[in-house]
């Protein structure tokens, strides 16, 4: 039994699990219940990639999404609700091996490339999938992760609060 | 030092009200912070109402460093360092630890739950896409099933 968690048998649910493995690399798993070549056609053709990439239960949506799923190929998603507020992913495939591995970076940073690498490993008719991602940089993960940008925040919130302060208080200047 | 009795202040006031913090989406990092209020924001706010602790933030953002290192750095004595470095420990913003005669300085746990929210957002990110692959999956399936045959390449 790998799939848990969930109370209606009908709708057994199996678990993704993310591990940070270095520094730089984080690893994404989960099992399909069928078979690799199914689960790989759904990474590859872009009609079936949109169907799945953006997850209303997120309240994302795609404003675009092409991909040109072969060594070389290059791919570019939009998201957000119109053109004003958008935020676009790109890059290029590096490996395509039917049924097994993708690879393909992602250009869309500042620190340069992050590499990822998805493996779907068939057994007994389900698939394994594993996804892992290789960043730049440390400091590109940390950009990731939002601790420059909360920081960032964080400082501007706190000359917001001074300003307002200071109004509030009326400002003795010397 | 007039700037942390402010904030003392202000982090009174916010232990009556909610801290009127927006972090956009990232509910997750405000949970964790509101876990710290009113004390622990408090102090938040103290050390960072400074020109030289926040350089030391985003200095030990890009790497650990010693006491002795920082004190270079900023061009500041070893003990006027120390005073600094300490506020930010208080806050939880960072954690030493003295390994013989050097301390070295790295961001605290403030960054590591920081970095555990931001897993779960991207496990949650993952598992709701799979989620949605989970039906299209389904669906080549039975395709592929009332078709009677296998898919090509």
């Amino acid at each position: 039994m790998d799939a848990l968690r969930e109370s209606d048998p009908a709708q057994m649910k199996n678990r993704t699990t993310v591990e940070r493995t270095s520094e730089r690399e984080f690893v994404v798993r989960r099992t399909f219940n069928a078979p690799a070549h199914l689960v790989f056609e759904a990474w590859t053709k872009p009609e079936l990639l949109k169907l799945w990439w953006a997850p209303k239960s997120l309240g994302m949506s795609l404003l675009s999404c092409e991909a040109d799923v072969r060594v070389g190929g290059t791919y570019r998603f939009v998201f957000g609700h119109d053109a004003s507020k958008s935020m676009a992913f790109f890059g290029r495939y590096l490996e395509v091996t039917p049924h097994s591995r993708l690879v393909w970076t992602n250009e869309e940073g500042d620190g340069g490339e992050a590499v990822t690498t998805v493996t779907f490993d068939e057994k007994g008719g389900k698939t394994l999938l594993v996804l892992h991602e290789r960043h730049p940089s440390k400091e590109a993960v940390d950009d990731a992760i939002g601790f420059g940008e909360g920081l960032r925040e964080t400082f501007e919130q706190l000359d917001e609060l001074l300003v307002t302060l200071a109004a509030s208080s009326g400002r003795k200047d010397k | 030092m007039p700037h942390v009795s402010r904030f003392r202040d202000l982090g009174q006031a916010q232990s009556q009200a909610p801290p009127p913090l927006a972090f956009g989406d990232q509910c997750l990092i405000l949970n964790h912070m509101v876990q710290y209020a009113p004390t622990r924001l408090d102090d938040s706010f103290a050390a960072l109402s400074d020109a030289t602790r926040r350089g030391v933030l985003e200095q030990l953002g890009r790497s650990d460093a010693s006491i002795t290192n920082l004190a270079e750095k900023f061009h500041m004595t070893l003990t006027g360092m120390k005073k600094h470095v300490g506020v930010l420990e208080e806050a939880g913003l960072v954690t030493t630890e003295k390994v013989g005669r050097v301390r070295t300085c790295k961001l605290g746990p403030r960054r590591l739950e920081q970095e555990t929210a931001w897993l779960e957002r991207y496990r949650r990110l993952w598992d709701a896409r799979f989620d949605e692959l989970d039906k299209v999956v389904d669906e080549l399936k039975r395709k592929e099933k009332n078709n009677g045959r296998t898919t090509r390449e």
